[in-house]
């Protein structure tokens, strides 16, 4: 996940907080009470030093135990009082936190399911994972813990001050000279603070890198004898890692004592004003006793408020990246009439969805990639009767695929139409057409699970008979029988502990569940052993039959098969017709062919 | 994977006590300093008392009799005004003091910890340099990755935070209850009581909570897997229209996690408010038992002061000592893992390191050789001449690959398995460095490190002259191609940077071999990528440049090969057949079927389709 995090802005904007509403305004009833824990625990906070006030002047002064009972029952409740409302505290940040987390997790989820292709093939996965995760995460932490310390702070940094103010305003005027200078000393330290840990954490995920490739890299490294020289600099790496670490706690190891120091001048300063007036008669022991306690419990919440209001700022970035991506508009988008009719794609009214046959007619189309500058087709016209197999070959990175994700709807012409049976498509669902539709990909890509439920994914209702049969039809039972759980085995992360040519297999069998009308096969050019190659050919030609379909092929025995045969060269198309004509001509289809009939022959020749 | 051999007790304290060794004096430092700025803390209270009971009280100050002299105590306290900014500037001065050591702590302890982890970190790195290639087979990157920044990131937190933090919560203990205990044994007891009841319950805690935490991270883990899963297959999902099956799949996978963390969370609130109930309640003890004590006379008011402020600054520090205790058991199995990597043998030479001429003869002789899988060379034997450009062909798994390997020593060939030789040298008898330096080898996947171009070309001479690497490129046919990007040779390549396209990779890879100027050249299908134009001007290239090397090629084109002296062609492991171009077209065998294939007139192509479809 290498993308570099943008810079986002470093004032604080009401309009970011304001999208946020939506997500809180559910739980109104768990933030009125989080304003309620934070008071009672900030109240109680205040009224401790004042126990400790009565108990200096009620009884040690006064010399005398009569009313200890009392005071110790009133104590005892005050701290029940505040044990339950931590108690409360603590559970109900939780609640918030994973609730409005959840629901902002799921809205995004939702979201990006309607997001189009066009989005997804600019945009690292990694790069939408964080906003998804981590964002919303950060989101979520932050008005779930952050907000009420806040709250907590304010409020007893609030009462805190009306208390020393009741007990004795001239005492209360000298402690309240430090809570400005904290907080400014804060403030200053805290940017600075904040742009250390960010490059130690950018040095740390450099040195992640550089085991990575020391390691992935080993063979390399070895036959180039430059074992030393990487360890070299990668000490270099550790070194800059120690002086900025050591610099970065510098910073800290000046700012923490600094606070700390303050907090005990104002100790200081009562000790001194407070013993006068107390020498003068103007002041009970115990009131200076509870200023003292108060002198050292207020440095906390400045320090607090101070920290958190650099963390709100900081947090603003999350969410403008979340936002941005809910303002994502889909490409391609179902019309309200359609929608009206046929339902959106969470909302499917399948019951008025006409049955599909398969003829596909591109008419006058154009059409540029929404990040492309120029047309790849233009008043392009072709006709695909139902049942018609036609091969779509060209160099890697030729553009093969434009035409498929124009006729699956991944994307719509710029301008002219596209029709299938006859009718303009996006006078239907996307789902419709979606739903009629294989998929088999040069790159299978198969879900964590087990291999009954991958197959499944082709149509949920199917029955486990019904899902041993389409294996069987392409030859997958082989994949399952070498399998230690056989059908319930677990396919591991993305497929990952099946080989390619295993994973090909499965997915041909979900997608002959699914009994598509149309079938797209975007074919593997990985070196798959002729065991396996051989029973992909046979699952093909099983699947192929009378159905309409879309190969991007490559290797020959697939090529030669289709119906019709279009070639591609650098994204447009150049040549058409069957394998006969197309060599007779001896273009650039013959010059394609004959350097792939070479490797496959020598390949073969080899094995 | 195996399973491995855990440390002992004193393997794991030994490797902790090896990265100590540079380091050891900045924490004996902090802590020092950590111990003097608790000192200095503790003075605060008790100038307070002094004050208190002894200037605006009428107490006996309960000082040495030489500190009160020093202080000219009696005079003083005739001048209670002045005696009060006495005071105050006595508790500034130990806040001051008491600061200062705080800085000094902070900076020493990151000095020890920064240097300790750096120690670890350069010796993991180096060592899994020199660890053979077979160790990097046997390993799965993500795992290894995940030992050298987490388990570390584990291990650099033991030692640095909790070990530290223990020491220090023990010396507050023992300093402040010593205090306590000469002022009033009493009063301490009552304070002393809750620190088993703190400590233990915390402890205990954390213990039974791990399991808990241990789901919900796997719960996130789940999470995000789905969510990973749902956008790399994001085609799969339009496709068969199955958007709202993900959703309502991703929804209870999030609610789950949601819900797993608010249970946890009544857990946590419930440890929470028991810490609140135990420290408050610790004060709430010696404020009342302080009252009664003072009130009986057994304890001045500035004493009962110093007490609660001392039991206050005691209760958090207990109750996260419990913490630190339990989670401190995790570091054991990140030493283990850690110690795994670094215990593993590495390369090591077993022969003579002799540095012979590499202008020789290499030949093979009768080599068998294979993996773990079992045997992939069979008695292969043959000689390539000095000089000369010899070629090989063969299909996958052939062997030809494990040929290379054994050339280079990737991986050395044990006893019975047959021998390599250059001029007649064992090459189990040379150093290996100097061996690899002497062959250049190129891979059919080149690796490119994650820097610019010209310092990937000039790996494995650093520092060399701009004029030099062009040169290299241009040999390798890609300096047009280098100088095509916006910043040339000064080009990041990888993650950072821009993606090159296999061909392109392949051929950076060749001039970065050609750097190393060394008497043997392997190409080990290392053009593939390339369209056959430009693999045949590579070749023109290296031909006028590469003066007396001999050179050893790994190819399926024919135009390629027939260039070379000798071809061998390889098949199963196996010496099919040996000899000249010529010699291999005019026998039946594998070389001639290729050479027609590749080598044929259009028509047969068509043939070919005619073949296809009678079932060939």
């Amino acid at each position: 996940m290498g993308y570099d995090e943008q810079e986002y802005s470093q004032k604080f904007s009401l309009r970011t907080w304001k999208r946020l509403l939506p997500f809180l305004s559910p739980y109104k009833k768990a933030f009125a009470l989080m304003l309620c824990f934070n008071c009672l625990t900030a109240f109680m906070d205040v009224l401790f030093p004042l126990f400790q006030r009565y108990a200096v002047d009620e009884f040690i002064e006064a010399d005398s135990l009569s009313g200890i009972w009392i005071f110790a029952a009133f104590y005892l409740c005050v701290i029940l009082t505040q044990t339950l409302s931590v108690l409360g505290m603590g559970r109900n940040s939780m609640f918030i936190e994973m609730t409005v987390g959840r629901d902002m997790r799921r809205e995004v989820f939702t979201h990006l399911q309607t997001l189009s292709f066009s989005y997804y093939n600019v945009t690292p996965v990694g790069y939408i994972l964080s906003r998804v995760m981590s964002d919303t995460m950060k989101i979520a932490g932050i008005i779930g813990w952050a907000l009420p310390d806040v709250i907590w702070a304010v409020v007893y940094l609030c009462s805190a001050l009306v208390s020393m103010l009741l007990l004795n305003w001239r005492l209360a005027l000298v402690v309240m000279v430090i809570v400005p200078l904290i907080a400014l000393v804060t403030a200053y330290f805290q940017g600075k603070i904040l742009a250390w840990n960010r490059r130690v954490r950018k040095l740390n995920s450099r040195i992640m890198g550089a085991f990575n490739e020391g390691i992935t890299g080993a063979k390399t490294s070895k036959t180039l004898v430059i074992e030393h020289d990487n360890s070299e600099s990668f000490r270099r790496l550790t070194g800059e890692m120690y002086e900025s670490g050591v610099r970065a706690t510098r910073v800290r190891a000046v700012y923490v004592p600094l606070v700390l120091f303050l907090s005990t001048m104002a100790v200081a300063a009562i000790l001194v004003r407070g013993g006068s007036l107390s020498l003068d008669g103007l002041i009970e022991l115990g009131t200076l006793s509870a200023f003292t306690t108060y002198a050292v419990g207020i440095f906390e919440p400045v320090q607090l408020v101070a920290e958190y209001i650099a963390e709100f700022i900081s947090i603003q970035a999350s969410i403008e990246r979340v936002t941005g991506l809910l303002d994502t508009e889909p490409l391609v988008k179902d019309s309200p009439e359609v929608i009206e009719k046929y339902g959106d794609s969470l909302h499917p009214k399948p019951e008025n969805w006409e049955p599909i046959r398969g003829d596909i007619e591109f008419r006058d189309v154009t059409f540029r990639y929404p990040d492309g500058g120029e047309d790849v087709l233009s008043h392009f016209n072709l006709k695909i009767p139902a049942g018609t197999t036609v091969a779509i070959v060209g160099e890697t990175g030729a553009g093969k695929s434009t035409l498929v994700n124009l006729a699956c709807r991944f994307f719509e012409p710029t301008s002219g139409q596209i029709l299938i049976d006859g009718q303009d498509y996006r006078e239907r669902s996307q789902l419709w057409l979606h739903s009629s539709i294989g998929y088999v990909l040069q790159s299978p890509h198969l879900f964590s699970g087990s291999v009954r439920e991958n197959i499944r994914y082709g149509r949920l209702d199917a029955t486990d008979a019904e899902i041993e049969a389409a294996a069987r039809a392409v030859s997958a039972d082989r994949v399952v029988e070498r399998l230690e759980n056989g059908w319930d085995s677990d396919v591991g992360e993305g497929g990952d502990r099946l080989s390619t040519g295993e994973k090909q297999l499965i997915s041909f069998a979900r997608a002959v569940l699914a009994d598509p009308r149309i079938f797209v096969l975007d074919e593997a050019t990985s070196s798959i052993d002729t065991q396996t190659e051989q029973l992909i050919q046979d699952a093909i030609e099983h699947i192929l039959k009378d159905r309409t379909s879309f190969l991007i092929a490559h290797r020959l025995s697939t090529i030669r098969r289709a119906d019709l045969i279009l070639v591609v060269h650098d994204g447009r198309i150049v040549e058409q017709g069957t394998h006969r004509e197309l060599l007779l001509r001896r273009g650039y289809y013959h010059e394609l062919y004959s350097r792939q009939f070479a490797e496959e022959s020598s390949a073969k020749v080899l094995q | 994977m195996t399973t491995e051999t855990k440390l002992t007790r004193g393997g794991k304290a030994a490797l902790i006590g090896r990265f100590l060794r540079g380091v050891w004096g900045y924490f004996v430092l902090g802590l020092l300093f950590a111990m003097l700025g608790m000192a200095f803390n503790a003075l605060a209270p008790q100038i307070i008392r002094l004050t208190v009971d002894s200037i605006l009280g009428s107490e006996e100050a309960n000082l040495p009799a030489w500190l009160l002299g020093l202080l000219g105590f009696e005079e003083l306290r005739a001048a209670p005004y002045r005696a009060l900014w006495i005071a105050a500037a006595a508790v500034a001065v130990s806040a001051a003091l008491r600061a200062v050591c705080g800085y000094g702590q902070r900076v020493s302890l990151a000095k020890g910890s920064e240097g300790f982890v750096k120690g670890i970190r350069d010796a993991l790195f180096a060592h899994i340099q020199s660890l053979p290639f077979e160790w990097h087979t046997a390993h799965q990157t993500g795992e290894m990755i995940q030992r050298c920044t987490s388990d570390v990131e584990v291990i650099r937190n033991f030692v640095c935070n909790q070990l530290v933090e223990v020491a220090r919560t023990l010396f507050l203990m023992a300093l402040y209850l010593s205090i306590m205990f000469s002022m009033n044994a009493r009063l301490s007891l009552f304070v002393v009581l809750f620190v088993p009841v703190t400590g233990l319950s915390s402890w205990l805690f954390y213990r039974r909570i791990a399991s808990r935490f241990k789901a919900a991270d796997e719960a996130e883990g789940e999470l995000t897997t789905m969510v990973q899963e749902n956008l790399t297959g994001v085609r799969v999902v339009r496709a068969f229209g199955r958007e709202r099956y993900e959703i309502d799949k991703f929804n209870g996978k999030n609610d789950g996690y949601s819900q797993l963390w608010i249970k946890l969370g009544h857990v946590l609130s419930l440890f929470w408010a028991s810490g609140t109930l135990l420290t408050s309640s610790q004060v709430f003890v010696t404020i009342i038992a302080g009252t009664v004590e003072a009130v009986n006379g057994d304890l001045t008011l500035g004493g009962f002061l110093v007490f609660v402020s001392y039991s206050s600054s005691l209760a958090w520090p207990i109750r996260s000592l419990g913490r630190v205790l339990a989670e401190m058991s995790k570091a054991g199995v990140s030493i283990d893992r850690v110690g795994y990597i670094l215990n593993s043998e590495p390369e090591r030479e077993r022969g003579l390191a002799l540095e012979p001429p590499m202008t020789g003869d290499i030949e093979f002789s009768h080599v068998s050789f294979g993996y773990e899988g079992g045997e992939v060379l069979h008695d292969v034997s043959f000689t390539v001449p000095a000089g000369s450009t010899f070629a090989i062909l063969g299909g996958t798994g052939s062997g030809k690959s494990t040929l290379v390997h054994l050339l280079d020593r990737l991986y050395d060939l044990g006893e019975g398995q047959g021998q390599i030789s250059i001029g007649g040298v064992d090459i189990r008898d040379i150093d290996r460095s100097y061996l690899r330096r002497s062959i250049g080898l190129v891979l059919q996947e080149p690796f490119l490190f994650s820097r610019t171009i010209a310092e990937n070309i000039s790996a494995a001479r650093p520092g060399a002259a701009e004029s030099e690497i062009r040169r290299a490129a241009h040999i390798a046919c890609v300096d047009e191609s280098i100088t095509e990007f916006a910043e040339g040779y000064g080009t990041m390549v990888g993650e950072r940077g821009v993606t090159l396209s296999g061909g392109q990779k392949q051929r950076v890879a060749i001039a970065r071999m050609l750097m190393q100027d060394a008497p043997v050249m392997v190409f080990d299908d290392s053009l593939s990528a390339v369209d056959a134009e430009t693999d045949a001007k590579i070749r023109a290239e290296l031909e006028k440049n590469l003066g007396s090397s001999t050179v050893i090629l790994i190819s399926h084109r024919i135009t390629t090969l027939m260039q070379a002296q000798r071809i061998l062609v390889l098949s199963d492991g196996r010496v099919a057949d040996i000899g000249t171009h010529e010699e291999l077209i005019s026998r039946p065998g594998i070389y001639r079927d290729i050479y027609d294939i590749q080598m044929s007139s259009d028509d047969r192509l068509l043939v070919g389709e005619e073949g296809e479809n009678h079932g060939i």
